[in-house]
C-alpha cells in the first residue's frame, strides 16, 4: 500500500496548486477547444478527398478558415425554441454536453507534469464523465419533445449502457497490468516502448481494440452513431436545435471524440513518452492525433450497424470479451 | 473556515435537489434531481477525503439513473398518459414519511452510538482505492460485502423473472 497524496505534489508549474490548475486548465482546454474546431474542416476535407472531392476551398487558403465562418454563422442564426419543450432541460443540455466532455481533460497527462490534477483515480474519473456525456445527450432529447428527438435519446442511453460496459472492462486491462488508477503511473509503466497494445502480447492488442470500440460508441461516431443516424432519425437529439446550441453539440461531438483519442493514447500508446526517441508532449499530441485521423477513417469507410446488431455486438461479444481480457492480464501478472 | 462554508453550501444544495426529486410531478424532473443530488453527495464525499466512493457514485448512479429513466418512458408510453398527470399519491406519502421518520431514528441512534469524538486527521492513504480494497478483502467487511453482492444478484435475477415470463 502506498501512501501517495492523493494529487501528485511534484512537477506544479507554480509553487501553488489552484494556480498550477487554473493556468494549465486554461491553455489545454483552449487548445483543445481549437483543435475540435480546426478538426471539423479536417474531417470535411478528408471526407471530400476519400469521396474524389474538393471540399471546403473558398473560406482562407485550403478552405482553413472554414470553422471561423461557420462559427459566426451560427452565431448569427435566430435562436429558435419550439413552444412545447421542457424549457430548463432544453436550454441545459447543450451548455452540459460541452462541460461534461471538457471535464475529463483535468486527468489527462499531456507530459511529464504536465497534467491539471494527477488523480489518484485518474481512470475512474475520466470515465466517469464520459458515461455523462449520456446524460445531457438524453435530456436533449426528452426536453425537445420531438419524436425523432426522443428515439435518438433512447437509443443514445441503450448504446451508452450498452457499451460502457466493454469500455470499463477494457480499461481495467492496464489498471492491472500498471498496478494503479493514476494515469501518471499508468503512462511510466510503459516506458521504455512497452506499451500495454504491444506487451504484453495478445490481451494488450486485443484490449486496444476493444477500448477504441466502445470508445467509438460511447463517442456516438460511425459504425456506432445510431443516436442521431440522419437517414432515420433527421438528426437525432439535436433535430430541434437552432443555430450555437447546435453548434455546441457538434462542437461536443468532436471534443469527446478527441478526448477518447487523448484516454486510449495513454491507456494503451505510451502516452508522453516515445522510449529512445525521448519524452514529450508532442509524442502524446502526435499519438492522439493519428487515433483521432483513425477515427475519420473509420467514419467515411464503414457503415452504420443496425440498432439490433449493435446491442448483440456488445452484449454477445464484447463483454464476454472484455471478461476474458481481464482474467488472462491478471493472469499474466500473477505469472510474470 | 472556507471548508465549513464549503460544506454547508453542498449541504443545503443536497437537501433541495433531494426535495425536489420527491415533489416534482414529473418523473423526468424527479430523476434529473436525482442526479443532481448524487453530484452534490458526490462532492461531500470528496469533501471527506473519500475520492473512490466519489467517483464511483457518480459512475455507477449516472448509469443507474439513465435506465431509469428508460422505464419512466416505456411506463409512460404503455399507458400513454402525460408524465404530469400521474394519480395523486398523497395518502401513500403518509406512509412514506412514517417510514422515513423510522429509518432517520434507526440512523440517529446508529450515529448517537459511535459516541463522535475528535479522531484527529485521516492517514495519507485515506480515501484511496488501495486502501478500500485492503479494508474490504482483508477479512474485516468480507462476508458483508459478499453477502450485498448476493443481495443485489438475487434482485436482478427477481427483476428479470417478474419481466419476463418466458424466459
Amino acid at each position: 500500500m502506498n501512501g501517495a497524496p492523493p494529487v501528485a505534489a511534484s512537477g506544479l508549474l507554480f509553487n501553488s496548486a489552484p494556480l498550477h490548475a487554473l493556468v494549465l486548465g486554461l491553455v489545454v482546454v483552449s487548445l483543445c477547444m481549437g483543435v475540435a474546431a480546426w478538426s471539423i474542416w479536417y474531417e470535411r476535407k478528408f471526407a471530400a478527398r476519400m469521396q474524389n472531392r474538393p471540399g471546403p476551398t473558398e473560406v482562407g487558403p485550403w478552405g482553413l478558415l472554414q470553422p471561423i465562418a461557420d462559427g459566426l454563422k451560427m452565431l448569427q442564426k435566430e435562436d429558435i425554441v419550439p413552444a412545447a419543450v421542457d424549457r430548463p432541460l432544453f436550454e441545459l443540455a447543450p451548455l452540459l454536453v460541452v462541460v461534461a466532455s471538457l471535464g475529463t481533460l483535468a486527468v489527462i497527462p499531456w507530459g511529464d507534469g504536465l497534467v491539471i490534477a494527477d488523480l489518484h483515480i485518474g481512470v475512474l474519473f475520466a470515465l466517469a464523465l464520459s458515461s455523462l456525456m449520456l446524460l445531457p445527450v438524453w435530456m436533449a432529447g426528452w426536453a425537445s419533445n420531438n419524436k425523432y428527438a426522443l428515439l435518438g435519446g433512447m437509443r443514445a442511453i441503450a448504446q451508452g449502457v450498452s457499451y460502457e460496459i466493454p469500455l470499463l472492462l477494457a480499461a481495467t486491462v492496464p489498471i492491472v497490468l500498471a498496478g494503479s488508477f493514476r494515469l501518471g503511473d499508468i503512462v511510466e509503466a510503459q516506458a521504455g516502448l512497452r506499451w500495454f497494445a504491444l506487451w504484453p502480447p495478445g490481451p494488450g492488442a486485443v484490449a486496444f481494440v476493444l477500448f477504441f470500440m466502445a470508445s467509438l460508441a460511447e463517442a456516438n461516431r460511425i459504425p456506432f452513431d445510431i443516436p442521431e443516424a440522419e437517414s432515420e432519425l433527421v438528426a437525432g437529439v439535436t433535430v430541434e436545435y437552432t443555430g450555437m446550441k447546435f453548434g455546441m453539440f457538434y462542437l461536443a461531438e468532436y471534443l469527446h471524440t478527441l478526448i477518447a483519442s487523448a484516454i486510449a493514447a495513454t491507456l494503451f500508446l505510451g502516452g508522453w513518452d516515445m522510449g529512445p526517441l525521448g519524452a514529450g508532449v508532442h509524442w502524446m499530441v502526435l499519438k492522439t492525433l493519428v487515433l483521432f485521423a483513425v477515427i475519420f477513417w473509420i467514419r467515411w469507410s464503414w457503415l452504420r450497424l443496425r440498432a439490433d446488431q449493435l446491442m448483440a455486438l456488445s452484449w454477445r461479444w464484447l463483454v464476454p470479451l472484455g471478461l476474458v481480457l481481464v482474467m488472462a492480464s491478471a493472469t499474466w501478472v500473477v505469472l510474470a | 473556515m472556507l471548508q465549513a462554508v464549503i460544506f454547508y453550501l453542498l449541504a443545503i444544495a443536497t437537501v433541495l435537489s433531494g426535495l425536489a426529486v420527491i415533489t416534482r410531478r414529473n418523473p423526468i424532473a424527479s430523476a434529473v434531481s436525482l442526479v443532481v443530488t448524487f453530484f452534490f453527495l458526490a462532492a461531500l464525499y470528496v469533501m471527506l477525503g473519500a475520492h473512490f466512493v466519489a467517483v464511483t457514485q457518480v459512475l455507477v448512479y449516472a448509469g443507474a439513473v439513465m435506465v431509469l429513466f428508460v422505464f419512466v418512458i416505456m411506463l409512460l408510453n404503455l399507458r400513454g398518459t402525460d408524465p404530469r398527470e400521474l394519480p395523486d399519491l398523497a395518502p401513500r406519502g403518509l406512509v412514506g414519511l412514517a417510514v422515513a421518520g423510522f429509518i432517520g431514528m434507526g440512523l440517529v441512534v446508529s450515529i448517537d452510538a459511535l459516541r463522535l469524538v475528535d479522531m484527529g486527521p485521516v492517514a495519507d492513504d485515506f480515501g484511496t482505492i488501495q486502501q478500500v480494497g485492503t479494508i474490504i478483502f482483508d477479512g474485516t467487511y468480507l462476508l458483508p460485502f459478499e453477502v450485498a453482492s448476493a443481495l443485489l444478484t438475487v434482485a436482478m435475477v427477481g427483476a428479470v423473472v417478474l419481466a419476463k415470463r418466458e424466459i
